[in-house]
Formats: structure tokens, C-alpha cells, sequence
């Protein structure tokens, strides 16, 4: 993280004084106990107690806080439920933390026109029960959803295991109100389709906190499909998984969700839950086919096939929604499950190009050897997320430092065969340093540039996501050779 | 007019370091299908990028297309179409409707569709061109090569640079290549036509349509059919269609339901296969506007329940001819005989009675002096419209791409 500000720590009464005038009331947490509550989030591998915790319950108080916060130099970050897997919400020893957990109200539910207004601090679940008895329903469902609020979900462009079907969270909302780190306030969107000018909502989803807090979100909300049935598909071999996966795509079928689980995450998961997973295959594939019940009859069908001439060991198909349900129960408690057989695991966020699965799992095995720590995978298989659970003792430097190279190399993989770092994670703290890997450095200052026009001080969340730090003044040089032409033998006509 | 016309990334490169160079700015263009959209351009250089085209890798399982910039959406759409697959977003073709002769001279290319963000009927429930666009390389107004996103449909790493492009009317860079997501194409369609509706009771119905679980991929009203331009629908007015596609046994009970729903009270239609491909085609390339030559033609987005009082309260002011997609979201309406074009009259609809109602009205054709003497795309307030500036002086600090195509000064 950039080197704290002695300056600032120094002056913290004066920085609190000047809050507690901005927030007042019980807004504004010093005490060392009550601080040490956020000094991490979901990747607790990292911590940092803040100066000071800041909880406005109003915009106004949002953009007084930014206002005085640019005027002093101050750092800010911003913070939901703090369950970011990337460190997204880590505090800074000289920034105040800004936590939107007061805004915490649904403000207007429009069935008419299929769109929620509501605070940042609603948790992503939440929106979903408001919408439920009028057969509604939020869609993206990031695993974290009872806990994780709407406003994280866009600052980290939120997935699940059902957006191969219906996106993220970018393609999920309508519209966000924000606050600048100079105190104005902007809305982008709103109950209609598509920016005016420049998509800066779009630009906005899953900028981590660099870019401007979140102040309100409208979402879009989508009727329920009327039924789900899901298909258990057992493989002794990891490629004919992969190869069924692959021809559902191709057969025109888009699934619900694809999930899978390689041979350590269905024994973990079998031994937490007890559903009956078949315990003798590599692979155990989900797929779940949602919509009218004619067609998602006729879609199993079609499924079942691919799976027998991919060499399917074990197919079960729900029968009803218990069944379906003690399906999905193995899957959902997958990472719990791994916790029981590890005293701790450190979760990966890849996507590859899903005809590399069988390639990357069988590397990922030769780097476990290598490393000498146990991985067991789970992975969205429909849009090539793969989610790695490296198994090591946090109460050991060596595995933990062990873990974190396991973890690279393993992102680097990913990139290497053409994905990316992260699918729905962020890059936050924990992949910042090797954004090198799949971007370069003019890759990097552009990104950079986009972060100068929001946050010109660099003041909002520094230390995430870009692995140098560069004042705005110097990426904003224009490098022109004098004003000569450069070509001079480019053909013109 | 001189013109650049690089054939690969190296030269695009150089051809806007030398504009950077010099100072003089560029025109991008492509297939010039889009040449009449934003504000005009006189400039005296353009940088004609046709020359970079062709796919460069296609996967079907992997639902992800790459291809150089200017590849043609037809070349697009062939390749897609022998996998079984498409652009979801249905990429308009405007050529017809901006009086353009029907000439290779005037493609559309999948860059350009991309950089303006356009999309058709199926956005309600695919999402836009820009929710399709997973990656890209090209050459900013600095004269350096950049890439951002990935070649995977699932990518969170970096800020989302892609949105930021797509409807930046080439603005802020020049994209060499492409990466998008593709889809399956529905094994059937069908098209529901209710008749006999007024505008009222078409959107309410629409809305309706939309919020039953029915997966509706199409919701239009348009007042008349003869201008559809069509022979598979003749003399039907009053007409609000709903279009579903899937599996057959899909489209069949969704059909029964959506019957049973909406119709009881009037009058119906079906269209399948041919017929309902060409009428969403029509849809999509504007035609129920397409021969009015003289007017002034507008796209306005606003909340869904909000259109069809919208398209009547313009219609009370002005002579305007009308209709409603996206189950009343999007109004595309045609004015003669306004001064403005009819920007204040729509603008002020937009804003509404209580000067509250969000949305936006962009100028989608008229003459070359209204475009330059009334904002084409809806004005923003003071904030946003300096983060813009602020956003084109990050990637175009001398101004040298497309410079005021969107905004004076941007």
C-alpha cells in the first residue's frame, strides 16, 4: 500500500473534529475497538486499521465528507458490507473509511416499468425478498448475496452462477446516483435505456471504489421464470466434462447456470451435505435450464444427450424443487465444505477460454505438486470462471507465502492461455501486482487517465488495482516530437 | 478531403501520430454508413479505417468473436449465421432511413456499430451493443496503441473501457480490433399482433407482456401497418406485437399464455418464421419512419410507462409522426415544419410537468445547419459535462479524433 501520511495521522483530532461536525452523532468511530471492526474484508489475509470510520446516513453528508476530505488531502475508501474477496475495502492507516451501511432503504419499487430504486447499503438479497411477492426477482447472485450490498455489487461488477444467462451487474442496472470525490453530485441513467453521452455508468460498474461513491442505485428487476429443474452429471474424465460443456454452448442451449466441481471439491462438499454426489467421478457438472415448463423439459432432454455422448457416468435429473434445491446444496456449500477439510483456503477468480479446461486443470495439478498444497475446484463452467480453492494453514508463514505464489501462478495460467485475472472478484489489493501480466503499461495509463478525470488527487481508494502509482500531471504529458512530423513518408491522397 | 487510410495497427498508429503531430484533426470513417449521425464534421483530413478489416478468430462454443474494426456487420452476420448463432443486440441499419443509396460505399462495419452503441428491438431483453463488447485494441488521441478488456465473456480486470467507448462516436480512440460476445439464434419466432389498440392500451399492454415471465424479446406499437413496407401485413392499425423466441414447445406455451393474457378484448394476428423476421427487421431499420424525407427524425429514450403519452403530447404540439419500441422506452418520432427541429417541444416532454422525468432525445437526422445549431445528443448538466471534457482531455488532449462530433469541444 502507498506509504502513509505522517502529516495526516498527525493531524487526525483536528480531521475528526472537522467529521463529527460533517456526521454528527454516533457517524464518526475513533475508538481503537470499535475501528478494529473494518480493519479488513472478505480476503482476510490482509488488514489495516483505519484513521478514522465515517458513517453517513444522507448525500449531503456523503459530499461533505469528500469536499473536506479533498480540501485536507485525506485519503477515502470507500466500504459496503466489506465482503470483497480482493481486499476491495481494505482501510489505510491515513484514510478515512467511508462505510455506506446507513443507506440502507429500498426508496421506490416501480413494477411498471420493471425497476427498483434503492440505497447502496441494501443488501443484494434484500432487493430480491422487496420484489418476491409480486414475482420478482434481482438477478445477478454473487454467492455473497445475503450479506453483500447493491452498492459493492457496483463497485465490483458483481457475477453469480447465473449470469451466463443474465449477466452482471452492469447488464442488471438502470441507473446510479454518485458522489465525486470534490463533493458534486451526478446521476447517470435512470428508469430509461442507454447513457446520453459517454456510458460513465457503464464505466462506473466495477471500478472499485476509484472512481466516485455510490449514493443510489436503480436496478432492473426481472419476473421470475416459472420453473428451474437442474441435471447431476457425473464424468470419469475431466475432458468429456469439458467436452459436454462446450456442445451444450454449441447446441444454441444457455443454460441457467453450469457449475462444476473436479474430484477434492465433490468429496469435501459430499462429506459436509450428504446429497448423494456419485463420490467415484472427476468431474460433477450442474446445468440448470429455466423457463416455461415445456421448454425447460424439452432443454433437459436435449442436455441428457449431450451428457451420454460425452461419456456421462452418473445423470440424475431434478424431479422437483427439494431435488433441484439438494443439488445446488453441494455446490453452494462447497467453499464451507473445503474450509472443513483445510484449515484455511485461499479462493482463486480466473476465466479462461472454456475450450482450455482440461489443459488448465491438469497444470494447476503439476503447480499443486509443485507448491505441495492441496486445490480443489470449483468453477462456473458455462463462462470459463474458474474458482480455485488453494488449501493451506494460515498459522504457517511458509504455506501462506506458499498459498499466495500457488495463486499467482495459477492467474498467470489463466492469462497465459488467453482469460483474464479475475471473472467477478476484482483485482482490489490482492491481483493489483499482476496486472503487468495481462496489461501494459500503456494499457495501464490509459486506465489511469479515466481515474485522473474522476479523482484528479488520486485521494479515492489508492492502492487498489493499479500496481504503480502515477500523479495525473505527469500522465497527462503529451509526448509530441516538437511538433514535427514524425512520418513524413506516410502515403496521403 | 485528404485521407489516411491505414491497413493495420502499425499504421493507424502512425497515421494519428502524425495528426497529433501537426495538429489537424481527424475524421474516422469506416463504411459511412453513420457519416450523418452526431454533429457535422468539417474537417479537412479523414482517417479511413475500411482497410482494417476481417475476423480474426471465431469460437461458437466459446460464444466470443475477434475481429478487425472495420469488418462489415453482413460478413458479421454470415459467419455467425453458419454456426447457428448472431449479434444479439440486432445491429441497426440506418441507411434507408438517413436517405442513403443502397451501395457497398455505405456499410456498416462492427467498430462502428460498436462506437455508437446502437442496438434494436431485442434490447429489452438482451441488452445493448455495448453489453456485448468484451474487448478491444486500438490507438487513442495520444498516438498510443491500448487494449482493455479481455477475450472471455466473463472479465472484471481493469475499469470497463469498453463501455466507455461504445457510443463515444469515436471521440476518445480508433479501434483497430474487436472482441465481442455472440449468441445462439432461436430455433423459432413468433410474433403476436394485437390490433385495434390505442397508444394508451398498447403500452399497457406491452408493460404487461414484459413483466410476465414470458422471456418477450420485442415490444413495439406502431399506428399503421402499411409503413411497414411490407406485404405480410396489410391494412392493420392500432397494432401493439410481442415477439418470442426459443424452442418450439417454448414459443407455443408462452404464446397460449400471452393469448390468453392480453387478448381477450381484441382482435389478433400471428407471424411466424419469414414473416416475423422481416416485420422485427422493419422495426429495427426505422422503417414506419423511413419515407417521411422532409421531417426532422428523433430517438427518445425514457421509463417505458412514460412513452405513449409522451408520442401524443409531442404529436399535440407538432406535425409528428410516431411509434414505440422497447414497450414504450424508446419513441422514435419524425417533425416538419419546427424551426428546431422540435428539440424543445421534446426535450421539454422529457423533462415533464414537474420538470423531474429523466431520459434523453438524441437528433438521429437532420440538415447539416440544425445538427450544428441544436444539440444532438441531450444536454448535460454542468458536472457531467465537464467529467466529459475532462474524460477527452485524458485520451484526446489535442483533439484530433472526431472533435466535436458529440459535443463542441469534446
Amino acid at each position: 500500500m502507498p506509504t502513509p501520511d505522517a502529516t495526516v495521522i498527525e493531524r487526525r483530532a483536528s480531521i475528526v473534529e472537522e467529521l463529527r461536525r460533517i456526521v454528527p452523532g454516533e457517524g464518526v468511530i475513533v475508538s481503537e475497538a470499535e475501528r478494529r471492526v473494518y480493519e479488513s474484508d472478505g480476503l482476510t489475509a490482509y488488514r489495516q486499521l483505519p484513521l478514522v470510520v465515517v458513517l453517513p446516513s444522507t448525500v449531503e453528508q456523503v459530499a461533505g465528507v469528500l469536499r473536506f476530505c479533498k480540501q485536507m488531502g485525506v485519503k477515502v475508501v470507500p466500504r459496503g458490507a466489506g465482503t470483497s474477496l480482493s481486499g476491495g475495502a481494505l482501510p489505510l492507516a491515513d484514510g478515512v473509511l467511508l462505510g455506506m451501511a446507513k443507506f440502507n432503504r429500498v426508496l421506490e419499487i416501480d413494477y411498471d416499468n420493471r425497476c427498483a430504486v434503492v440505497q447502496p447499503g441494501v443488501t443484494n438479497l434484500a432487493i430480491s425478498k422487496a420484489v418476491e411477492s409480486a414475482g420478482f426477482y434481482y438477478a445477478p447472485d454473487p454467492s455473497s448475496q445475503i450479506a453483500c450490498t447493491i452498492g459493492g455489487n457496483v463497485a465490483e461488477n458483481s457475477g453469480g452462477v447465473h449470469c451466463l444467462k443474465y449477466g452482471l451487474t452492469t447488464n442488471n442496472i438502470l441507473g446510479i446516483e454518485v458522489v465525486l470525490m470534490d463533493g458534486e453530485v451526478i446521476r447517470l441513467g435512470g428508469k430509461h435505456l442507454d447513457a446520453e453521452n459517454y456510458d460513465l455508468l457503464g464505466v462506473m460498474t466495477g471500478s472499485e471504489g476509484l472512481l466516485g461513491v455510490v449514493t443510489e442505485v436503480t436496478v432492473r428487476i426481472l419476473p421470475k421464470p416459472t420453473t428451474a429443474r437442474a441435471l447431476l452429471v457425473g464424468f470419469s474424465k475431466t475432458e468429456d466434462a469439458a467436452g459436454c460443456v462446450a456442445a451444450v454452448i454449441a447446441a444454441g442451449i444457455i443454460p441457467a447456470g453450469m457449475e462444476m466441481m473436479d474430484r477434492p471439491a465433490i468429496h469435501a462438499a459430499e462429506a459436509f451435505v450428504k446429497v448423494g454426489y456419485s463420490l467415484d467421478v472427476e468431474a460433477l457438472l450442474i446445468v440448470e435450464l429455466d423457463g416455461p415448463p415445456p421448454e425447460v423439459d424439452h432443454l433437459i432432454g436435449k442436455v441428457e444427450g449431450i451428457a451420454r455422448d460425452h461419456n456421462a457416468s452418473a445423470i440424475r435429473a431434478s424431479r422437483d424443487e427439494a431435488e433441484r434445491l439438494a443439488f445446488w446444496s453441494g455446490r453452494k456449500a462447497a467453499f464451507p465444505a473445503v474450509g472443513r477439510i483445510s484449515p484455511d483456503y485461499y479462493c482463486m477468480d480466473g476465466t479462461i477460454p472454456r475450450s482450455r479446461l482440461a489443459e488448465v486443470l491438469s497444470r494447476m495439478r503439476v503447480l499443486s505438486d509443485h507448491y505441495r498444497l492441496g486445490v480443489a475446484n470449483v468453477f462456473h463452467a458455462g463462462d470459463g470462471n474458474l474458482h480455485p480453492l488453494i488449501l493451506y494453514d494460515a498459522n504457517s508463514p511458509d504455506q501462506v507465502e506458499r498459498a499466495e505464489a500457488f495463486g499467482a501462478d495459477i492467474l498467470r495460467l489463466c492469462v497465459e492461455v488467453g482469460g483474464v485475472l479475475t471473472g467477478e472478484h476484482g483485482v482490489g489489493v490482492e491481483k493489483r501486482d499482476l496486472m503487468g501480466t495481462m496489461f501494459d503499461e500503456f494499457d495501464l495509463r490509459h486506465q489511469q487517465r479515466l481515474k485522473c478525470a474522476f479523482d484528479p488527487d488520486g485521494l479515492l481508494n489508492p492502492g487498489k488495482v493499479f500496481p504503480q502509482l502515477h500523479r495525473c500531471a505527469e500522465l497527462g504529458r503529451l509526448h509530441v516530437h516538437g511538433g514535427r512530423l514524425p512520418f513524413p513518408d506516410l502515403p496521403r491522397f | 478531403m485528404s485521407s489516411l487510410a491505414p491497413t493495420d495497427l502499425g499504421e493507424l498508429r502512425d497515421a494519428v501520430g502524425e495528426a497529433l503531430a501537426s495538429g489537424e484533426p481527424l475524421e474516422l470513417i469506416a463504411g459511412g454508413s453513420k457519416r450523418g449521425l452526431g454533429r457535422p464534421l468539417q474537417l479537412p483530413r479523414s482517417l479511413d479505417l475500411s482497410g482494417i478489416t476481417g475476423i480474426r478468430d471465431y469460437q461458437p462454443s466459446e460464444l466470443v468473436l475477434t475481429a478487425a474494426a472495420a469488418t462489415p456487420i453482413e460478413e458479421i452476420e454470415t459467419a455467425l449465421a453458419a454456426a447457428g448463432q448472431m449479434l444479439a443486440f440486432e445491429p441497426p441499419d440506418w441507411g434507408t432511413l438517413l436517405g442513403l443509396p443502397a451501395s457497398a460505399a455505405h456499410r456498416r462495419t462492427l467498430g462502428g456499430v460498436l462506437a455508437c452503441n446502437l442496438s434494436g428491438p431485442r434490447r429489452i431483453k438482451a441488452g445493448a451493443a455495448r453489453d456485448y463488447f468484451l474487448g478491444f485494441r486500438g490507438v487513442s488521441g495520444r498516438g498510443e496503441v491500448f487494449k482493455a478488456g479481455g477475450k472471455v465473456v466473463k472479465n472484471v480486470t481493469g475499469y470497463d473501457l469498453c463501455k466507455l467507448l461504445a457510443g463515444s462516436y469515436g471521440t476518445l480512440a480508433a479501434i483497430e480490433e474487436v472482441t465481442i460476445k455472440v449468441l445462439p439464434q432461436p430455433e423459432t419466432v413468433c410474433t403476436i399482433l394485437l390490433c385495434g389498440l390505442d397508444a394508451a392500451s398498447a403500452g399497457q399492454r406491452l408493460r404487461q407482456a414484459l413483466a410476465s415471465p414470458n422471456e418477450v424479446s420485442g415490444a413495439v406499437y406502431i399506428e399503421d401497418s402499411s409503413t411497414l413496407g411490407l406485404a405480410l401485413v396489410s391494412a392493420l392499425t392500432g397494432i401493439a406485437a410481442v415477439r418470442l423466441e426459443g424452442p418450439f414447445p417454448s414459443v407455443i406455451s408462452r404464446r397460449e399464455q400471452l393469448l390468453a393474457e392480453l387478448a381477450s378484448d381484441c382482435e389478433t394476428n400471428l407471424l411466424y418464421d419469414k414473416a416475423s423476421t422481416a416485420f422485427w427487421q422493419a422495426i429495427r431499420d426505422v422503417r414506419p419512419l423511413a419515407e417521411s424525407e422532409d421531417r426532422v427524425i428523433w430517438r427518445v429514450s425514457v421509463a417505458p410507462s412514460r412513452g405513449p403519452e409522451l408520442g401524443e403530447g409531442i404529436a399535440r404540439s407538432l406535425d409528428t409522426k410516431w411509434y414505440l419500441d422497447w414497450a414504450g422506452g424508446l419513441i422514435w418520432v419524425a417533425i416538419a415544419g419546427a424551426d428546431d427541429g422540435g428539440a424543445a417541444v421534446v426535450r421539454a416532454a422529457i423533462r415533464g410537468a414537474d420538470g423531474r422525468g429523466t431520459g434523453h432525445a438524441t437528433l438521429i437526422k437532420g440538415s447539416p445547419e440544425l445538427r450544428r445549431s441544436i444539440a444532438v445528443f441531450e444536454p448535460q448538466p454542468a458536472p457531467l459535462a465537464s467529467l466529459a471534457v475532462r474524460i477527452k482531455e485524458a485520451f484526446d488532449p489535442r483533439r484530433i479524433l472526431n472533435p466535436g462530433r458529440m459535443v463542441e469541444g469534446v
